[in-house]
Formats: C-alpha cells, structure tokens, sequence
C-alpha cells in the first residue's frame, strides 16, 4: 500500500511536468499548426537559465524567477521571429526538421556553455517528507504537483477570460476570420511561442529541482508526444489528463515492474492510441477536403 | 532527340524524354564521373578512404530514406532504427548462424524491408505531423529492443564480426579500404541506379503521386495501400542494406550506432542535398558525412592556438550541424540539388539572367 502510495504521488508529480511541459507544445500547435521538437531543450535552457541567475548571480529566488520568464520571453519571441516566419507555407516535413535544427542548437549551446557534468543547485521545494496514510511521501513531489496545478489553472483561466487568450482561440479556430476581426496573426504566433518557452521554463526548473540540472532534461521533452496523441495535439484539458496518465504509467511499469520498460511503454501507448484514435481522448476530429 | 537551345533543352519524342540523360554536357559530367571513382582509390591515402567509404554506406541509407521522404511524402524518423535492425540481423545470421555473408545481408534487407512495412502500417491511416510522431516511436521501440533484449548480443550488449570474407574469399588486410571502396562503390552505384530508375516506373510514379496529393492520386487509380506499403518496403529495404554493410564494414554493431540522432542526420542529409532527388541524396550524404570530417580539420588547425575548441568539439559539431539544417531550410529549402541546377543554369543562359 505504501508502494502504491508513493508511486502514485511520484506519477502524479511527473505527470503534472509533462503537463507543462505539453502545455507549451499544444499551444504552439494550436496557433501555429507547428509540430516543436524542440519543447524538450526549451525545458532545458530554462532550467540553466534560472541556475544561472540563482546560483552563478547569486539573485534571489523571486529575482531568478523573473530573470528566467525575461529571457524564455525573448527566446520565445527571436525562435518566432527569425526560425519559424520564414517557414510559414512550407512542408510539414521542413517545418518538423527546422525545430529538429533548432533542438540540436539549444541543446549544443547549453552544452557549450555549461559543460556535460550536473550542476548543483540547493533545493528550493523542502525536501522534507510528510506521514501520509502509512506512507511516507516526499513533501517537494506534492508541492510541484500543487504549483503545476495552479500554473495550469491560470493557463487555463488566461484562456477563457482575458483579451489575449480568446484572440489566441479565435486565432487557431480561423486565421483568415480572426484577422478580419483585427486581431494580429503574427502577435498571437510571437505569444504562442512565448508561453510555451514560459510554461517550459516552470517545468524545467520544477523538474530540475526534483532530479538535476543535467542534460538529461532535454530527454524528458520527447516524453511530450505521447502525452500530447493521448490527449489530442489540439487539446488544452487533454495535455492535463494525458500528462497524469503517462505521467502515472510510467512511475507504475517502473515500480512493480522494470524502470527500463518504463521508457518505451509510453510510445507503445502512443502508437496504439495513434491506431485505434488518432485524434486522441480530446482532440478534434478533422475532415480532409481535396 | 532533342534540343538544346538557349531558353532550355525540349524534346521532341517520348524516348528522348524518358532517356536519364539528354545533353552533352550530361554525358561529359558521367565521364568525368566514372574517372574520378576509378582514380580515387589510387589517389587517397586510407584515412580519405575510410571516409569515403562511410559516405558510400550513407548515399545507400540516404537515398532509401529519400524514396520513402523525398519521393512518397511520408515522413520517416525511424531511419537509426531500421539501419539497427539490418545491421543486427546481418550479423547474426552471418556470426552465430554461419551463413555466407552475402546471403546474410541479403536476408537482413528482406528482414529490414518486412519490418519497415509493419511499422508503415500506421501511415495508411496517418500523415504529416501524426505519422512523424508515430516513427518516433517506432525508433524508440526498436531502441528499446536492440538495447535490453540480451539475447540479439549474448548479453554483451554488442556483436563483433570477423573480417569480411565472401564464399571463402577473406578481404586482405593490407587492402582493406581499398577492397571495401570496390565492394561499398559498386553497391551504392546499383542502389542509386535502381533508385532512379524506379521512378521511371508506373510504381515510382505512383508514389510521387501519393506525395502530392493523396486523394487525388486515389482518384486516378492508385491504390493507396499498396503504394504506400511499398514505399516502406523498397525504402526499408535499402537501409537496411546501408545497417548490414555498417555492421560488416566496422566489424562491431552495438545501439549506439542507431539512435534517434542517426535518424536526424540521415533526415539532414536528404534537406540539404534536395527533398525529391536522387542526385539530391547523394550530395547530402557527402556534405553532411564531409561536416564534422571539416570541423575536425579546423580544430586542429587551430587547436594549439586555441585548446579549449577540442574539448567543445562535439557540442561545436552538434550546433553546426543545427545550423546547416536551420540556414538551408530558411534559404534554400530545395537544397544543394537546387543549388547545383540554378548553377547550371547560369551558365547556359549567360548574359542573360533567365
């Protein structure tokens, strides 16, 4: 019972991640119909980032936060501008590569200037524990489950409610109806990349904070597509269900079972759903006219 | 025949134009061709030669991959996992099993192309973005496999092979670049032969049209299933011939030869050559085998002057090649294909612009 227990929080807090982190793929996605490879590396850029600010300059925890949205918005905004622009029209196939490119960048620039060996960083969640039900549950697991869960909260509220995310919606449903409303296709194209670069940053450092700064973060962005086929490419809610749903698999198959199985049962899951449902548990279903 | 004339080259039967080349200059290039892979092995010392040698096992690779991507549309990042499972089923029906080796490879190609037809069974209900995801995972999953099923290694986590010795004819070591250029040069010259000719077939034409419009290709006739099945199959099947000729040519096969980054640069070779091209594949997988051959080169050059470069290399190598990728989809998303006809063309319209 402690077993299950614990597992099901460790899921449930890498679920929460991938959340985020499937987030941002979802709504690059969504506005821009582009596929990024590359949400893995913007994960780990984040995560240096804020090491950067925290531990090499020394700022303090609010300061380093800051530091880390000022430079994922920029990174955000320079990807938008100069990479994915001239790209608009072209082939799926150029567009998958394009990020495939600018994946192997960040991760080789981050390598460049940071080296391959983990760089420490103090905790910032407690990593005390707390009794719970005969189980003892690490306390930092429950928390990122709590941030990611308020993060997700506010995305979601951001996109019912303000300007912005209903000119964000209008956007991914029509293009060519939202610019007739005055809304900036190109603004909203620029936003999409920031936020995920934003939602990447939270779980990269959340993630960071749990395992390590290393590279091996990038790893956990490849982890995004199952997540986003089980919920549905287009599909806000369906990152949130997919990611606890992998998220928990996966911490399931390698407790009772085999840590290395672990890594490949997502992609099994993923090419059955892709089989059976392409469209995912929430995506929208599309009709092809010639 | 036909005619050369200054606003392009028109022809006047059915022959002339289903001929591979129509222009002088055409056959001039072939000769100069055919002299220079006749010269090479003789000229180059065998460090050159055991690059060119991988260059020749990537033309191999990168042309199927291009038969599958280029020509079908179908979006492939299998590629390090389909080489993995020719590679691996080469030399163990060559190893443990004692078959000669051409045999083996043979049968590792079969192999390769009837694995790379059940993975393309996604592709009959998916495309573009879905069915890119879905080889993702098809990579990962044969990764998965290579990596922990001990039995494929004897546990080892890797397969050694003896030198490379066909029906009682062992390679001398002494020539041993030299004997692998022949072998390696006469494969890649049937493989891009096949490959060029298959597109003047009712097959080949089948695929391009699947590539530019599926529906419409439907329409007229093709059955859909059967094309695209096949691409998988032929594509499959030449990679799986460039993994057995890898397994054979460094006498070790372990995973790490067969990642997701091997997809990718397999994925860069055909983008930068051309997407749609067979001479476009050959470019490609020289000038991204020749890249870090290049990068290398430059360290040491400047190596003494500057020693923290030797120990970035590889990160140096991984932004290159990020950069290549980016820079030519942005500038030139036909690649150097294009590049090379845009050339031509210059000069067989001067002074005129166009």
């Amino acid at each position: 019972m402690s077993t299950f227990l614990n597992l099901l929080v460790y899921g449930l807090a890498d679920g929460a991640i991938l959340a985020l982190a499937a987030l941002g793929f979802v709504l690059i996605y969504k506005a821009t119909s582009v596929i990024n490879f590359a949400q893995g590396e913007f994960l780990l850029v984040g995560a240096y980032m804020f090491y950067t600010a925290f531990v090499v300059l020394g700022l303090p925890l609010v300061a380093a936060v800051l530091v880390g949205v000022v430079v994922a918005t920029l990174i955000g905004v320079l990807v938008e501008r100069f990479i994915l622009r001239p790209m608009i029209g072209e082939d799926p196939i150029s567009i998958i590569m394009v990020t495939i490119g600018l994946s192997m960048l960040l991760k080789a620039l981050v390598q460049m200037f940071y080296g391959t060996s983990p760089k420490s960083q103090p905790a910032i969640l407690p990593r005390s524990s707390v009794e719970f039900l005969g189980a003892t549950v690490p306390l930092n697991r429950l928390l990122v489950i709590l941030i990611a869960a308020v993060v997700l909260t506010a995305f979601t509220i951001f996109f019912r409610r303000s300007r912005h995310g209903i000119a964000m919606r209008a956007v991914a449903d029509d293009q060519q109806a939202a610019m007739t409303m005055g809304i900036s296709v190109r603004r909203i194209f620029a936003l999409a990349w920031v936020l995920a670069a934003v939602s990447a940053l939270i779980a990269g450092v959340l993630l960071a904070d749990i395992s390590a700064v290393d590279q091996n973060l990038a790893g956990f962005g490849l982890m995004v597509f199952p997540v986003v086929i089980l919920g549905g490419l287009d599909s806000v809610p369906g990152t949130i269900v997919g990611g606890l749903i992998i998220g928990l698999l996966t911490q399931f198959v390698s407790g009772y079972q085999d840590p290395g199985l672990a890594t490949v049962v997502p992609y099994v899951v993923l090419v059955l759903i892709l089989l059976v449902r392409p469209y995912g548990l929430f995506g929208e279903t599309r009709i092809e006219r010639v | 025949m036909s005619n050369v004339t200054a606003t392009g080259i028109y022809h006047r039967t059915y022959a002339s134009e289903l001929r591979l080349r129509s222009t002088r200059a055409e056959y001039v290039r072939l000769g100069l061709m055919v002299v220079l892979l006749l010269v090479l092995p003789f000229v180059l010392d065998n460090y050159w030669l055991s690059i060119v040698n991988t260059i020749l096992i990537a033309v191999i690779g990168a042309v199927g991959l291009n038969i599958l991507v280029g020509y079908t549309g179908q979006i492939s990042l299998g590629q390090g996992g389909f080489m993995a499972v020719g590679a691996y089923s080469s030399a163990i029906l060559a190893e443990r099993m004692g078959m000669p080796v051409p045999v083996a490879i043979v049968l590792a190609v079969l192999l390769t192309a009837a694995i790379g037809t059940f993975f393309g069974l996604p592709g009959l209900r998916l495309k573009g973005l879905y069915l890119a995801i879905a080889t993702l995972a098809s990579q990962q999953i044969i990764e998965f496999v290579i990596r922990r099923w001990g039995w494929l290694t004897e546990d080892r986590g890797y397969i050694t092979l003896d030198r490379l010795s066909i029906f009682g004819w062992t390679l001398p070591r002494e020539s041993f670049e030299q004997s692998w250029y022949w072998i390696l040069m006469l494969l890649a010259l049937l493989a891009v032969l096949a490959a060029r000719n298959l597109f003047r077939t009712g097959l080949g034409r089948s695929f391009m049209a699947v590539r530019d419009q599926d529906i419409a290709a439907e329409a007229i006739g093709v059955n859909l299933t059967t094309a695209k099945l096949t691409a998988f199959a032929v594509s499959s099947g030449f990679v799986g011939l460039a993994g057995a000729l890898t397994a054979h040519y460094t006498e070790t096969v372990t995973w790490e030869a067969f990642t997701l980054n091997v997809s990718i640069t397999y994925l860069a070779m055909i983008i930068v050559g051309g997407l749609g091209s067979i001479a476009g594949a050959v470019y490609g997988a020289i000038f991204m085998s020749l890249l870090p051959v290049l990068i290398r080169t430059v360290a040491d050059v400047v190596g003494p002057a500057a020693p923290w470069l030797s120990n970035q290399l590889p990160a140096i190598q991984n932004a290159v090649f990020g950069l290549v990728i980016i820079l030519f989809l942005i500038i030139e998303p036909r690649g150097l294909n294009r590049l090379w006809e845009r050339m031509k063309e210059y000069v067989r319209y001067w002074p005129f612009r166009y």
